[in-house]
């Protein structure tokens, strides 16, 4: 099989501090991945480097067997490797319905257009509808942003990420400060997502990622202490040591 | 090699005079974050007041100075209590606009109070004329104010290294809430920040006047070359802003000896390619 | 697709012919406004054209400080560029049509912009707006040296535009001026209303308040600002072209720090990031300037510092958002 997405050797430090020390990881597509670790692991470093939203020190990343070291942000999202943020950044003046257009617009080389509205795209309104419709925020197309509850935004993330039609999709921590109630649409939403996507997902919820991930990776002081199945995952003393001992721990004492 | 000298030392007397009028702007700035436009406003309301303590008031050319920056001092207590801490953390537009506002507020008051000609501060005996360096003289006023700029930088030096006022500064100059979090009593360390700077616009104002001379729209005139120090210097850098009056001072003043037809063009041409260069300043932390 | 419909209906998407019917009412209210000008003052239609010139420059400020959050204060340097290329197409080259001499001002004024941009997008925050004086005091000064071309600090005089149509010429009450002014300005209001709300325009808003969201979604955030800079300097150079046709002179004060800071302050007076906004503020400072300088410069500066800080202060969203804000809630409460 040849991965869609290979990360090799990463390195990178703030001063003295080590957040990711070579980390090589590699997916393919349909791949179901979770990557945990306790917080200032390195996770969303993790992201923010192969996305080229941050430098790394050293290191290749490639999609598709392609080398994308050298591209910036917008040329990776354009070639299919799309995130998604810890914290919502979406443009609070703005409708859902307007986030998911401009998207559809940006993927099919419309969004420099200097006329024209997408309400009189059919093509594009088709897709916005579809879009929110998949994760269940249709009824508030119109609001703003801004007016929003936070769970909604969180979807709004994701269906703004599955607009863009990536080939690997990195998600970090879709359901962070989403109330408990509303966790469960972002599950489905995870389920649903294309068969032939290859997904990672940052999150700390253990059952959400027990329930969405067929791999775990486990990042501890921006090193791999572990790389596979859901089921051997808890059994790895390393895993223990450095991070399920925590949680365990911070479990216990709720 | 006399044009050599007298460029150097013009250009070193005004970029000290920059240097004293501008620093304060650049530890305030570097402070609160807040990009203020109306700082030679208060260099021009020192020089307005040491103007008036002088010619009509009879007083001392040191008096007036004292005078002066306490005038100024109190005269901004109420502006930056009841206008700038509103815009402590506003989009930089709204304190761009909020600075210039006061700007032209205190051109048009100054004129209305002083009218619209030139304003001299006489300089006392000593300062008049020039004074023998042995090779060569230099006017007295001039030296007076390169002294002036290495009392301040040294004082400031001395404040901030030395002090645990200065490290309370430092801290929150560096991380304001975390600073906050250890204790430091921030709005103390903002309101004494900013008399000093506001005293030290309105005394660099009165050493300068020779310069820079006084009339009412000073305010505007010189605003771009503080705001262009700090830039260029890196907000909250001292060494910064000192090496940055320096060269903008020596560029400025050999430009006018050398090309004057040129105007102020090398001068801006060389604003554009240092901050095109160096956008957190030449000594400036990336934020 | 009751979902696509229900979008298509709610007009906050402006995806209806909601927004047709408010384009069409805007341009009646500035072509209203023009003639109610034209009727009662006809003895001062240059400083009307002046204000409408003016109004161009406001409104291409609004497209990059509103539309894209980038706070300038030298944006006279496109205005000045397309006032100049315009004055020397027709004193040096000949080419003395009014559309030509707009057209070449348009030109000059995408050119200024474009290198502006290009440099402006080197910096952020400070860095910016110290970049964007210095940009406006460059222009100004080679603009004074290269008095051969300019005129420098005198003024390029000796521009004589030819009739419009060849029929009506620009006389000396500046008619014709005026007609030809409102005329550009009603076109570009059109155009820059299609504009905010393309797509293109959209993605425009989007970089305002978030660009690295932006260009998490692939779109290149300084290609498209870039993009904007040049067309902000059409209409900025179309500003500036109309003032030379009209006053048949450039004088170096329409490249200067003073008329960028005073657009600026027009922009924020009238509300920013709406060309409604842009063009009550330019209206109500020119008029106002024109009232009060007469009686007092200085009394007008303290005047428009106190308004300044007063708008800063009660009225962020400026005359027409808190016009329309209060308009909003009175509507609501019935
Ligand atoms: N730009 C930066 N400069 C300096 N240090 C940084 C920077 N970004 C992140 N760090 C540090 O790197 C470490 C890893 O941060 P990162 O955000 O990747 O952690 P994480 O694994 O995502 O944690 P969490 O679970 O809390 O989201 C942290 O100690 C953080 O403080
Ligand atoms: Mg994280």
């Amino acid at each position: 099989m040849n991965a869609v997405f290979q990360v090799n050797n990463l390195n990178k430090s703030f001063g003295g501090l080590t957040v990711a020390n070579g980390i090589s990881l590699s997916m393919e597509q349909g791949d179901r991945v979770a990557l945990i670790g306790p917080n200032g692991a390195g996770k969303t470093t993790f992201i923010n480097l192969v996305t080229g939203h941050m430098p790394p020190d050293s290191g290749s990343v490639a999609l598709r067997g392609a080398d994308i070291t050298r591209l910036g942000p917008t040329a990776r999202v354009r070639k299919g490797l799309v995130r998604s943020f810890q914290v919502t950044r979406l443009f609070s003046d703005m409708t859902p319905a307007e986030h998911v257009a401009l998207a559809v617009l940006q993927r099919t080389g419309r969004s420099g257009r200097v006329f024209g509205n997408f309400g009189a795209m059919p093509d594009v309104m088709a897709e916005v509808s579809e879009g929110l419709k998949a994760l269940g925020i249709d009824h508030i197309a119109n609001h703003k942003v801004s007016e929003i509850a936070y769970g909604q935004q969180r979807l709004l993330e994701i269906a703004l990420a599955l607009a863009l039609k990536p080939n690997v999709l990195l998600l970090d921590e879709p359901a962070a400060g989403v109330p408990q109630s509303d966790t469960s649409r972002i599950e489905e939403a995870l389920a649903g997502l294309p068969d032939d996507l290859a997904v990672l997902m940052i999150d700390h919820d253990m059952d959400l990622v027990f329930r969405f991930a067929r791999r775990v990776v486990v990042l501890a002081a921006g090193t791999i202490i572990f790389d596979g199945t859901p089921q051997d995952v808890a059994k790895d003393a390393r895993v223990r040591e450095a991070y399920l001992g925590n949680y365990a721990n911070a479990r216990s004492s709720v | 090699m006399q044009t050599v000298f007298s460029v150097g030392t013009d250009a070193l007397a005004y970029g000290m005079v920059l240097f004293v009028i501008s620093i304060g702007l650049s530890v305030t700035m570097g402070l609160m974050r807040v990009v203020n436009l109306a700082h030679g406003a208060f260099a021009m309301i020192g020089g307005y007041i040491a103007s008036y303590a002088t010619q009509i008031l009879g007083l001392g050319y040191g008096v007036a100075i004292l005078l002066a920056v306490v005038g100024t001092i109190l005269i901004a207590i109420p502006i930056e209590r009841f206008l700038f801490r509103r815009i402590y953390g506003a989009p930089e537009l709204t304190q761009v606009l909020m600075t210039i506002g006061l700007t032209f507020c205190v051109i048009g008051i100054a004129n209305y109070v002083f009218g619209p000609t030139l304003k001299t501060i006489p300089l006392p005996e000593t300062l008049r004329g020039p004074v023998d360096l042995g090779f060569r003289s230099i006017a007295a006023h001039k030296l007076f104010a390169i002294a002036c700029g290495i009392v301040v930088a040294g004082a400031l030096w001395v404040l901030i290294d030395k002090t645990s006022f200065g490290v309370k500064l430092r801290a929150s100059v560096d991380n304001a809430a975390m600073a906050a979090s250890l204790g430091v009593r921030t709005k103390i360390v903002y309101a004494v920040s900013s008399a000093v700077a506001v005293g030290l616009a309105a005394f660099g104002g009165i050493v300068g006047a020779e310069l820079l001379p006084i009339e009412p729209y000073y305010a505007l005139r010189y605003m771009v070359t503080f705001l262009v120090v700090v830039s260029v210097g890196g907000a909250g850098s001292i060494p910064g802003a000192l090496v940055a009056c320096l060269v903008l001072g020596a560029i400025d003043t050999t430009g006018r000896y050398l090309v004057p037809e040129y105007g102020e063009f090398f001068f801006y041409l060389a604003v554009i390619a240092i901050v095109c260069v160096f956008p957190n300043g030449i000594l400036g932390r990336r934020s | 697709m009751a979902i696509q419909r229900a979008i298509a209906a709610e007009g906050k998407v402006d995806a209806g012919p909601n927004w047709l019917l408010r384009d069409l009412m805007g341009l009646a209210a500035v072509l209203a406004v023009a003639g109610i000008g034209y009727l009662l003052f006809p003895n001062n239609l240059a400083l009307l054209t002046r204000i409408t010139a003016i109004a161009l420059l406001v409104l291409s400020l609004d497209l990059v400080t509103g539309y894209c959050g980038i706070a300038t204060l030298g944006h006279a340097a496109l205005f000045g560029s397309g006032a100049y290329a315009a004055g020397i197409a027709a004193v040096h080259f000949d080419i003395t049509d009014p559309f030509a001499m707009a057209a070449v001002g348009a030109v000059g004024g995408a050119a200024a912009g474009l290198l502006a941009g290009a440099i402006m997008l080197r910096g952020r925050g400070l860095a910016q707006l110290v970049l964007s004086i210095a940009i406006v005091y460059l222009f100004h000064e080679t603009a004074n040296k290269a008095s051969n071309w300019t005129g420098g600090s005198d003024g390029l005089a000796g521009i004589s535009p030819d009739p419009v149509f060849g029929i009506f010429g620009f006389d000396l009450w500046g008619r014709t001026a005026y007609v030809f002014g409102i005329a550009i300005l009603a076109v570009v209001f059109v155009l820059l209303r299609l504009l905010v709300r393309s797509p293109f325009g959209m993605l425009c808003r989007g970089i305002r308040e978030d660009p690295v969201r932006v260009s998490a979604m692939g779109a290149s955030v300084n290609g498209t600002l870039l993009r904007m800079y040049a067309i902000s300097g059409a209409v900025a150079g179309l500003g500036g072209a109309l003032n030379a046709i009209s006053t048949q002179v450039v004088g170096l004060d329409s490249l200067s720090f003073t008329t960028s800071a005073e657009a600026l302050v027009m922009l924020v007076v009238g509300g920013t990031g709406s060309l409604f906004g842009a063009l009550v503020g330019t209206l109500t400072f020119m008029w106002f300037e024109d009232f009060v300088s007469a009686i007092n410069p200085f009394h007008w500066l303290t005047i428009i510092g106190a308004l300044l800080i007063a708008v800063v202060l009660f009225a962020p969203n400026g005359l027409y958002g808190t016009a329309t804000q209060l308009l909003h809630r009175v509507w609501n409460k019935r």
